[in-house]
């Protein structure tokens, strides 16, 4: 099927297998951030946005996506870099396979979260598992992050 | 690995309807297709109704009425279930995978495919839901569930009686973003009792005879004692059926406790 | 020191946190073969018949190959240095089939639909044969499921194939019933451990070309490059010159990756057609066609007398090798070699083990390697002893343990050259708050919380066997470029090295590159495994760097015309000592190494390979909160404290130990590979093997004891595994205080807690 896909601003009219997922579209295009780490809609390493919203582009039809906007993590670069200092700070990413769909997922939780407690950011992060790292490397960056993050509003507002 | 071979946005949900019913055996209409690709199916065509505005939750006469196609992660957020029912329906799936998993896994095909552990399965039997049938029509939940699954028809709304129940929802996992182990759902309405027991692993189902204890006064304790004599459970990876008993007890028993509280949430 | 011991971001930070595409699928061409493998769905069967030409003749399709187009080249896949004490027990593709997951056929076609489309077409007419799958029940069984005449061992390791045994020994020292004999208390008791996945994130990938010489290639994500040449080589029929093997980033590997788990079937395919090839293991293929820890049950019998001195330690290990024997004779050993040391100070101990096959999936190597299935029997049959005997087992533990300076006889009488054990026992206990916490406190009418805590050690790499080669390089800008061998997973060692480097050289970390493992151009290494590469590679690259000093010094010396030992150079310049105005600096120095006339470009390589293996130490203490009524047990804290003697980094080290306990969590109550009766694997995938998410987890707590560890780099040990160990025993023993429930199998779960509890009572 023909479809038209805006990814990260840029569109895309390309014509897909109708049995392609998002996930693999983005990758033949090029997008190399987004990983896939499962076949069962579990791990979270796929995440990217459809309308700024986190979904699993592993279980998302590319065909769905016609006429919707998609955002990787490609398309968020200062976003990206500004909380993975904070992430590599900490030596949290370790091997860094699950960093793009985690920060797509911590980027979509700021949006969406107002001031969120521990609680609530780990529940919003459930989703994205991660090996290495035990999470708690990259709970500190979240805080350090939030904290910088709100610093920085205060200074905007002031 | 699943094939499709046409895929399709219905105008309408007549449309969708000729559509599958063409062949109701290759022909699918796609939910949140989180599991669709563990499948091996090859679809004909693929029926894709996220352009129908199935996606809305509505509160009006007497009915809260929640689209086939209202993912998990809005039962959780929105304003109108935050306020109903103990918010058990935002509770009942908040442990599942993760928000980018809610955000793409509808109720509609949560409910239609009647997987034992549908935690929202749960929770809408002990609301008293009901279904709506684009060909079928309205029909309750629990007898919906205890049709054969056939697909030659289209969910297209879940409603909920907006009687100011209150509720409870309780569930045991395994770890805390698996599938449950064992869920129980307790709404109560004066003095009207509605108990749903999940992941036996079957699909759950109401438990009468705690109901009935409820009813009786007997208190929380009878209830889960009751649902854990009047149920089947059985084993799988997750746990034995003897557990499952015991969960059954435990679970039913806390939910019917925090409904005599006034509810989750309260 | 200014690097080492310092908090240093990892070099390959920022490219990881960006996404950008450094693994081995985002570089592969995009015109490469895509390799998928046909498995079998049967536990042991052999293959009577397999047709191909249907599915060869598929769109697309570049080849099917099966059991009659490999070299009969038996080998064992294991990452080890030659010669293996593995088996060679596999051919790349077999006639006989050992487990539901066994490579049957290899198909090569242009894209995923055009390949999965020929794998349906393939018909296999199998002879189905009767499965051990119960490794209780494997030695001596009337099923044999290594009957092959070539099976073939590098050297004895007390295998009989004959008998499904693939290794056993037994070791010790002192007259271990005698002395138990004598004990006031004597406990015996028996322990299992599960099979667990490595499930590191990235799944098994690799591709693989000619070049232009017509050499193979092999991208892969690997631990082990230099074991990649040499088996690949050996398994496909060709001279290692014609093979090189390059290790781009790796999404992680705890040992999965010590196993050449993917190479063989893109490299075959590619040595067959000419064209690139590649392969990427579904979630499913890594969880039931690769490698997993070895399931295992320990008995140990333990002899004290009454003021908890211990003075006998009888242990004896089952462990389960799977279908192919891959790492299993070293796993199993680790078993006894990492657990009875910290207690066999006045003891007489014996070890004893068997290795045996069974129709499931083969194990191999995961993170603590042996070490953790004796962790979890020992340190569990200790808190049983502390209760027996109504001690502290913390106390117990002080009494017994070795002191810094002490030999272990049970270690190969290696002397504990470094060790702030007590320190990390006394500061875990303050940390946890264990004399208020100590057995349990009940929260209210259905939780209890208790704590509990175990001990471990590990090794620094493999004595006398492991070793590292480092060159390091003076560029004409002076710079540097680090070559090693030892293979970055994620660990941050690229990054180790180099601080380590920098603090030879005195330079900044910017002005050092570290080259990515290619066998072409980076030197021996053993690879990443066994805590090695900060302890062997580490101390390599100190080595080689000293020498570059020296070489640097001695140039500049020659230049400014003074005698060497004058001459001091300080990272930036070398000056006279007795004159510093007289210098020459570096940058100016490496330009004129490359022109005319005296031209030297200046290299050091060092080799290194440690006698012993000193151990790193760790405390674990877990407070668990247990639901009475569901037995459901959460882990609310948990502190580690870990002596790896000097940290080189803080940040890894930390994340190192909170990672290894997470893993060592999903151990202790999630995480348990499980079989149907036909020997199906039933979980999996993510969705039915859990591994711990964040909201499974506490907030995890660590702290470092630093000891200096004489024969390190810098003083310092390894961390890579040690960490992983205490979780098991020390949250089993949280729960029993808690719930007064003994769960001597793992996972602990709910269930088993629940229905243990209703037994009690």
């Amino acid at each position: 099927m023909k479809i038209k896909i805006t990814v990260n601003g840029e569109l895309f009219n390309k014509h897909v297998p109708n049995d392609m997922m998002l996930l693999d579209f983005l990758r033949k295009y090029g997008f190399h951030s987004v990983k896939r780490g499962c076949d069962t809609s579990n791990c979270g390493l796929c995440t990217v946005w459809v309308e700024g919203k986190p979904v699993l582009s592993c279980s998302y039809p590319a065909v769905r996506a016609d006429g919707k906007s998609v955002t990787t993590l490609e398309g968020l670069r200062p976003q990206a870099e500004e909380f993975g200092r904070f992430l590599v700070a900490q030596g949290a990413e370790q091997c860094g396979y699950c960093s793009p769909g985690f920060i797509m997922t911590v980027l979509a939780m700021e949006q969406e979260l107002e001031d969120p407690t521990e609680e609530e950011i780990l529940r919003y992060l459930s989703g994205n598992l991660c090996r290495c790292s035990g999470y708690t490397g990259q709970m500190r960056a979240i805080r350090a992050w939030l904290q910088h993050r709100k610093e920085q509003k205060g200074g905007e507002q002031a | 690995m699943y094939t499709i071979k046409s895929y399709v946005f219905p105008q309408s949900l007549e449309e969708a309807y000729e559509l599958l019913t063409k062949s109701p055996r290759n022909n699918l209409i796609l939910g949140g297709c989180c599991w669709l690709k563990m499948g091996s199916r090859r679809i004909q065509t693929a029926i894709d109704l996220t352009r129908l505005g199935l996606d809305e939750i509505r509160a009006a006469d007497g009915w809260v009425e929640i689209g086939a196609n209202v993912s998990l992660r809005r039962l959780e957020t929105d304003p109108i279930l935050k306020r109903r029912f103990g918010g058990i329906l935002g509770k009942s799936v908040s442990s599942i995978v993760g928000v980018q998993f809610r955000n793409c896994a509808t109720v509609g095909g949560s409910v239609f495919s009647r997987f034992g552990f549908s935690d929202v399965t749960c929770a809408l039997l002990a609301l008293e839901a009901t279904v709506v049938l684009h060909h079928a029509g309205e029909l309750p939940l629990a007898d919906f569930m205890a049709l054969p699954i056939r697909c030659d028809d289209i969910l297209v709304k879940v409603r909920i009686p907006d009687d100011g129940r209150t509720a409870a929802y309780e569930s045991m996992r395994r770890s805390s973003t698996d599938f449950p182990l064992l869920a129980a759902a307790v709404s109560r309405r004066g003095d009207a009792w509605t108990v749903s027991v999940g992941a036996r692993p079957a699909m759950a189902c109401r438990s009468q005879a705690a109901e009935r204890a409820l009813e009786a006064g007997q208190g929380a304790a009878a209830a889960g004692d009751a649902a854990a004599a009047e149920l089947t459970f059985g084993s799988n990876l997750r746990g034995s059926a003897a557990y499952r008993q015991e969960l059954a007890r435990v679970l039913v028993r806390r939910a019917a406790e925090t409904c005599m509280e006034g509810g989750n949430g309260q | 020191m200014k690097w080492v011991n310092e908090a240093i971001p990892k070099t390959d930070g920022l490219s990881l946190v960006t996404g950008q595409g450094v693994y081995t699928d985002d570089l592969a061409p995009k015109d490469c073969l895509i390799v998928k493998v046909l498995r079998s769905p049967h536990a042991f069967a052999r293959i009577k018949s397999i047709r191909t030409e249907r599915a060869a003749r598929v769109a697309g399709i570049a080849c099917v190959l099966t059991w009659e187009d490999v070299p009969r080249i038996r080998y064992t896949l294991a990452g080890q240095s030659y010669p293996e004490p593995s088996p060679y027990d596999r051919y790349i593709l077999d006639q006989v089939v050992r487990y539901v997951g066994d490579p049957v056929a290899i198909v090569a076609g242009r894209d995923e639909a055009a390949v999965n489309k020929a794998l349906g077409m393939i018909q296999v007419k199998y002879e189905v044969l009767d499965p051990v799958l119960d490794f209780e029940q494997a030695l001596d069984n009337p099923t044999v499921i290594h009957g092959e005449a070539d099976y073939h061992n590098n050297f004895p390791i007390g295998g009989d194939p004959k008998r499904n045994l693939v290794a056993s020994g037994c070791e010790g020292e002192g007259d271990v019933e005698a002395a138990l004999a004598q004990c006031d208390v004597v406990l015996d008791r028996t322990y299992y451990t599960q099979a667990n996945a490595q499930a590191m994130m990235e799944t098994f990938h690799t591709y693989t070309y000619l070049d232009q010489t017509g050499r193979l290639n092999v991208v892969s994500s690997t631990q082990v490059p230099f074991h990649c040449r040499r088996i690949i080589s050996h398994a496909l029929g060709l001279p290692q010159s014609a093979v090189r093997v390059l290790k781009p980033r790796i999404g992680g590997g705890f040992g999965a990756k010590q196993t050449l788990v993917s190479e063989l079937f893109p490299a075959l395919v590619t040595q067959r057609t000419g064209r690139p090839a590649k392969i990427v293991f579904t979630r499913k293929e890594a969880f039931q066609g690769s490698n997993s820890h070895h399931q295992m049950r320990v008995r140990v019998r333990v002899g004290a007398m009454q003021d908890g001195t211990i003075k006998a330690v009888d242990m004896h290990a089952l462990s389960n090798a799977g279908a192919y024997g891959e790492h299993a004779s070293t796993t199993v050993g680790l078993v006894g070699h990492k657990s009875i040391p910290l207690y066999a100070k006045n003891a007489a101990f014996r070890f004893s083990y068997d290795v045996v096959y069974t129709n499931t999936m083969a194990a191999g190597a995961y993170r603590g390697y042996g070490a953790t299935q004796g962790c979890f029997a020992m340190e569990s049959i200790i808190n049983e002893l502390a209760v027996e005997l109504a001690m502290d087992p913390a106390q117990l533990r002080l009494h017994n343990i070795p002191q810094e300076g002490d030999n272990m006889p049970a270690y190969y009488n290696e002397p504990l050259s470094s060790s702030r054990l007590p320190q990390c026992i006394r500061r875990g206990m303050k940390m946890i708050g264990w004399d208020k916490k100590y057995p349990a406190v009940r929260v209210d009418e259905r939780h209890v919380r208790g704590v509990g805590m175990a001990i471990t050690m590990q090794g620094s790499g493999i004595s006398a066997i492991d070793t590292a080669t480092v060159t390091i390089k003076l560029n004409d800008a002076g710079h540097y470029t680090l070559m090693i061998g030892a293979t970055d997973m994620g660990t941050g060692c690229d990054t180790i090295l180099a601080q380590i480097a920098a603090e030879v050289l005195g330079c900044p970390m910017e002005r050092i590159t570290v080259a990515a493992v290619d066998t072409d151009h980076s030197p021996f290494d053993t690879g990443s495994y066994a805590s090695s590469t900060t302890y062997v590679t580490g101390k390599a690259v100190v080595m080689a760097c000293t020498e570059l000093v020296e070489k640097i010094t001695a140039e500049g010396a020659r230049r400014l015309g003074i005698h060497p030992e004058r001459a001091e150079f300080d990272g930036d310049m070398v000056y006279d000592r007795t004159d510093p105005e007289k210098s020459f600096s570096l940058n100016s120095l490496a330009e004129a190494l490359v022109v005319g006339e005296g031209t030297q470009w200046l290299t050091a390589t060092a080799s290194n390979c440690s006698p012993t293996s000193p151990p790193p130490l760790m405390a674990g203490f877990a407070e668990v909160e247990v639901d009475l009524e569901t037995g459901e047990a959460k882990v609310t804290d948990y502190v580690g404290v870990v002596d790896c003697g000097t940290v080189v980094n803080k940040n890894l080290a930390r994340v190192q130990t909170e990672g290894g306990i997470a893993q060592g969590i999903g151990m202790a109550l999630y995480e348990d590979v499980q079989y149907d009766s036909r020997g199906q694997m039933v979980n999996s995938s993510f969705m039915q093997y859990k591994i711990p998410c964040r909201t499974d987890l506490p907030q995890l707590r660590v702290a470092f004891e630093e000891s200096y560890e004489p024969n390190g780099p810098f003083g310092a040990k390894s961390i890579g595994e040690v960490v992983i160990n205490t979780p098991s025993p020390a949250i089993a023993q949280a729960i029993y205080n808690a719930a007064g429930v003994r769960v001597r199998s793992l996972p602990i779960t709910a269930e088993k807690i629940l229905l243990g509890r209703s037994e009690t009572t």
